[in-house]
């Protein structure tokens, strides 16, 4: 009976974890490049100034921001890799995820305010804790996507 | 009459708030405008922990995976309020845009983070 509690529910939160984190995957990835083509119309840079030819007419900070968690199943793989070393390649693509999310929220909130471009786009991530479950340390990763939406006089 | 044109912050969505009329920008100048005068750095911080239902939610979230979405209404919240503040001190300057704007976090405790921002308030053309 003790044994049902200490191995059976790791067992059941490993399924758990790897079929509804697998699912939530395969679903933000549709999303996410939905929304991509969506906005590929507008221009987005790192440059720290437009090109000389746009006549920028209006300017204004527009971020977003992600917190992401990894499920039971990736976490249990990273602990595993930890061993050996190497790519941990299930926290890749949840990284991959948040900061696709994260550049999209930016791009989202510069389409609706009506800009045709942002600039200077800088990317930043942070991790948020809980005090809760101090043990596994990090339970989430913020990224935080910003930059400067420039409304233009012509389209570039 | 240029001066009218300046985005107003509440259009711009989550940043800024109620009457203020500021243009934000995180490049060193703003495109298609020119400094007039420098009023130094100014900042704006604030410091917050999530609440309990929140974090229990996270928690669960935890076997599932993906956003933890109250982290990050949580998050969102408190930049806005820590650039509302930024802008606050840069208006009492008698600017009208606050250029190069960086954000920051740092963990001050357990559960506890402080949002930053910063920026240099100018006087635009």
């Amino acid at each position: 009976m003790d044994g049902l509690f200490e191995f059976g529910v790791p067992a059941l939160l490993l399924v758990i974890g790897y079929f509804a984190g697998t699912m939530a995957e395969q679903t933000h990835y549709k999303e996410i490049r939905v929304r991509e083509l969506r906005l590929r119309r507008m221009p987005t840079t790192n440059l720290r100034r437009p090109p000389p030819h746009w006549r920028v007419r209006e300017v204004a900070l527009v971020t977003g921001c992600t917190v992401i968690s990894v499920d039971y199943f990736k976490r249990f793989l990273a602990q595993l890799r930890g061993f050996v070393g190497g790519r941990v390649r299930s926290y890749e693509s949840l990284l991959d995820r948040a900061r696709r999310e994260s550049v999209l929220r930016m791009k989202e909130e510069a389409a609706q305010g009506g800009f045709d471009a942002v600039i200077n786009v800088r990317l930043e991530s942070s991790n948020v804790s809980s005090p809760l479950r101090r043990r596994n340390g990090t339970t989430g990763v913020e990224i935080i996507a910003f930059g400067t939406a420039v409304k233009l006089a012509r389209q570039p | 009459m240029k001066l009218k044109r300046g985005l107003r912050v509440d259009d711009a969505g989550p940043v800024g708030g109620e009457g203020l009329r500021m243009i934000l920008s995180n490049t060193e100048e703003v495109p298609g405008r020119t400094i007039r005068e420098f009023y130094g750095v100014v900042t704006g911080s604030t410091v917050r922990s999530k609440h309990f239902g929140r974090d229990l939610m996270a928690g669960l979230k935890n076997i599932v995976g993906g956003e933890l979405k109250g982290y990050t209404e949580l998050l969102v919240e408190a930049r806005k309020e820590a650039t509302e503040r930024m802008v606050e001190q840069a208006k009492s300057l008698g600017a009208n845009a606050v250029v190069n704007i960086r954000f920051a976090t740092s963990s001050v405790a357990q559960g506890a983070a402080e949002l930053f921002a910063y920026g240099t308030a100018v006087r635009v053309d």
